[in-house]
């Protein structure tokens, strides 16, 4: 009682100083302390309420149990990481969205392929490509290599529509610029169509992170190696150690963060130009 | 309608792709059973035997289409079509945990978007933590999900519809924020002049303004929550649907049994996008906003 009734107190402080602090003269310290601190609450919430109702560690396991897991596995969290994220999920990230981009700039040509391709690249990618994790696992086998395919086959369509999208989005009159400056076509694509596509072609990369992330730990549900992080999560929730689950779901989480972190970053750097990526004021 | 003639002959390539793989995945086990049989294999009856195999590793697209039929038209003339081998079967039980995920997912998403754009405190704390979570791989959870309400005596129909609801959550809730706040400054203004309270801005202009928002993110809401479906169906693979299809295909190598499942998701999926995508043409229209 006394867990939940601490609890609830902080989180009406919290919101209030919240309440406060949204008020104030909008500061970038504002702008991170405040969902931070939502953040901080949410977990005690989580802590309290558990200890206060004595829930199960077998349904939910308080924060805290978590984070001992955590720091008491990380080896075994390490090679998961390396078996799911870089093994796997990055190589058919890589493969995927180059052979996408390769595939857009080929079609690049062809109008009538176009028009074609986007109406059913749409249509693919609202599909649940997913599916096709039982069958790659039967053709790649149980490695790495299977769930690289199941990401590949997740990531290209987002991508090629984007990239064929974005290769589009020069207007006429920076075309005939570039003809009047007697640019030939690899010229025009590398110095003006390219560049303008950039936008578009981050947009197609930063949904796929995601995308890569989700095939290569579903992927994994249906056979791998004894490591890995769709492997650890099916096999320990069949142990009921939840808090073994929801460490590797923390490693998911910030893996999936860094990794679209990381692709915002690097196109910050390539489209500085762009509007969108101007300083507001 | 310009548009047909380039989707079909794109639509034409795939299928082109797909035999020419059948031909050469399956050429392998041809190759290994004539040898066996020491008979010497030509190419067209290579061909003709990648065909027609009973557990081929790519099947060809008519068998997998003849299979289809099997499953759904051929039971539905025998009278028996909701029978546990029936894909009608085994679709209606993901349709339905999708739509019941679906339904939810959205009015909670439509409920925190208004809450979110009406309060600036909820804005800052809790916006930023939807836009993290959409870079998180959510269904990396799913089987904790099932085994956790199982254990909490929760049925499994709704075990699976959390799941999906979860997936639509977050696509809604931030289309949302987005059409909610879409009407410019003049708009606003436009209401301020008329003395409009919160509310009757947010009836008259916010909400008519969000709503082809509303739309696209419920075409992508709803394509998550068939995923979220399919994939709790894994871990609950004993209540029959298409996901459990896909595994039990994949635990006994029938792999057209595995592609029907597929095709008949993909068809699912496009049909209730399509299903959308009628209603927001409907919509747009009566409203006046077709563009």
């Amino acid at each position: 009682m006394i867990w939940i009734c601490t609890v609830l107190l902080f989180w009406v402080i919290a919101w209030a100083i919240n309440v406060r602090m949204v008020a104030m003269k909008p500061s970038r310290i504002i702008t991170f302390f405040v969902p931070a601190l939502f953040g901080v609450t949410l977990l005690l919430l989580w802590e309290g309420i558990v200890r206060g109702l004595q829930i199960s560690p077998v349904l939910l396991p308080p924060p805290s149990a978590i984070a001992v897991t955590f720091s008491q596995s990380v080896p075994i969290l390490w090679g998961d990481f390396v078996q799911t994220f870089v093994k796997g999920a990055l190589s058919g990230y890589v493969i995927g969205c180059g052979a996408a981009v390769l595939t857009a700039i080929a079609v690049d040509r062809s109008p009538f392929l176009q028009r074609g391709l986007l109406p059913v690249g749409n249509f693919v990618a609202a599909l649940p490509i997913i599916g096709l994790a039982p069958i790659m696992v039967m053709w790649f086998g149980f490695g790495w290599q299977s769930k690289a395919a199941v990401v590949v086959a997740m990531v290209f369509f987002p991508v090629l529509v984007n990239t064929v999208q974005g290769l589009q989005a020069s207007d006429a009159m920076q075309r005939d610029l570039m003809r009047t400056y007697a640019a030939n076509y690899p010229q025009a694509l590398l110095r003006l169509r390219l560049p303008m596509a950039m936008p578009f072609i981050f947009n197609g990369l930063k949904i796929a992170t995601t995308l890569a992330l989700i095939g290569a730990i579903v992927a994994e549900f249906f056979g791998s190696p004894i490591k890995g992080m769709g492997f650890r999560i099916s096999t320990e929730v069949g142990r009921l150690s939840l808090d073994m689950v929801w460490a590797e779901i923390t490693v998911a989480a910030f893996a999936g963060s860094a990794f679209y972190g990381g692709v915002a970053l690097i196109e910050k750097t390539v489209t500085f130009w762009h509007p969108s990526q101007r300083r507001v004021r | 309608m310009r548009n047909i003639l380039p989707i079909l002959t794109v639509v034409f390539g795939l299928f082109v792709i797909w035999y020419a793989g059948a031909v050469y995945l399956n050429s392998n086990w041809a190759y290994d059973k004539a040898k066996r049989a020491d008979v010497e294999l030509s190419f067209g009856v290579m061909v003709a035997d990648t065909m027609a195999q009973e557990k081929p590793r790519l099947p060809p697209p008519h068998q997998v289409i003849a299979e289809i039929w099997k499953t759904t038209g051929a039971m539905v003339q025998r009278g028996r079509a909701f029978s546990k081998r029936s894909l009608i079967y085994h679709g209606w039980i993901t349709l339905s945990s999708t739509m019941l995920g679906f339904v939810f997912g959205t009015g909670l998403g439509i409920l925190l978007a208004v809450a979110i754009v009406h309060s600036r405190a909820m804005d800052m704390s809790v916006m930023p933590w939807v836009i993290a979570s959409q870079t998180i791989p959510i269904l990396a959870i799913a089987p904790m999900i099932v085994v956790v309400l199982a254990s909490a005596q929760v049925d499994d129909f709704i075990a699976k519809g959390v799941i999906s609801m979860y997936l639509s959550f977050f696509p809604v809730v931030v289309g949302m924020v987005k059409g909610l706040r879409s009407p410019d400054h003049m708009e606003m203004d436009q209401m301020r002049t008329w003395n409009a309270s919160r509310s009757q801005t947010f009836w008259r202009l916010r909400l008519p303004a969000s709503a082809s928002f509303l739309f696209t993110s419920l075409k992508v809401g709803i394509a998550a929550s068939l995923i979220g479906a399919v994939v709790a169906e894994l871990s609950l693979s004993q209540d029959g649907g298409l996901g459990a299809r896909m595994l039990v295909g994949s635990y006994y190598g029938q792999t057209i049994q595995i592609w029907s499942a597929l095709i008949a998701a993909a068809t699912l999926a496009a049909l209730m996008v399509a299903m959308i995508g009628v209603v927001q043409t409907v919509t747009l229209k009566k409203m006046g906003m077709a563009s």
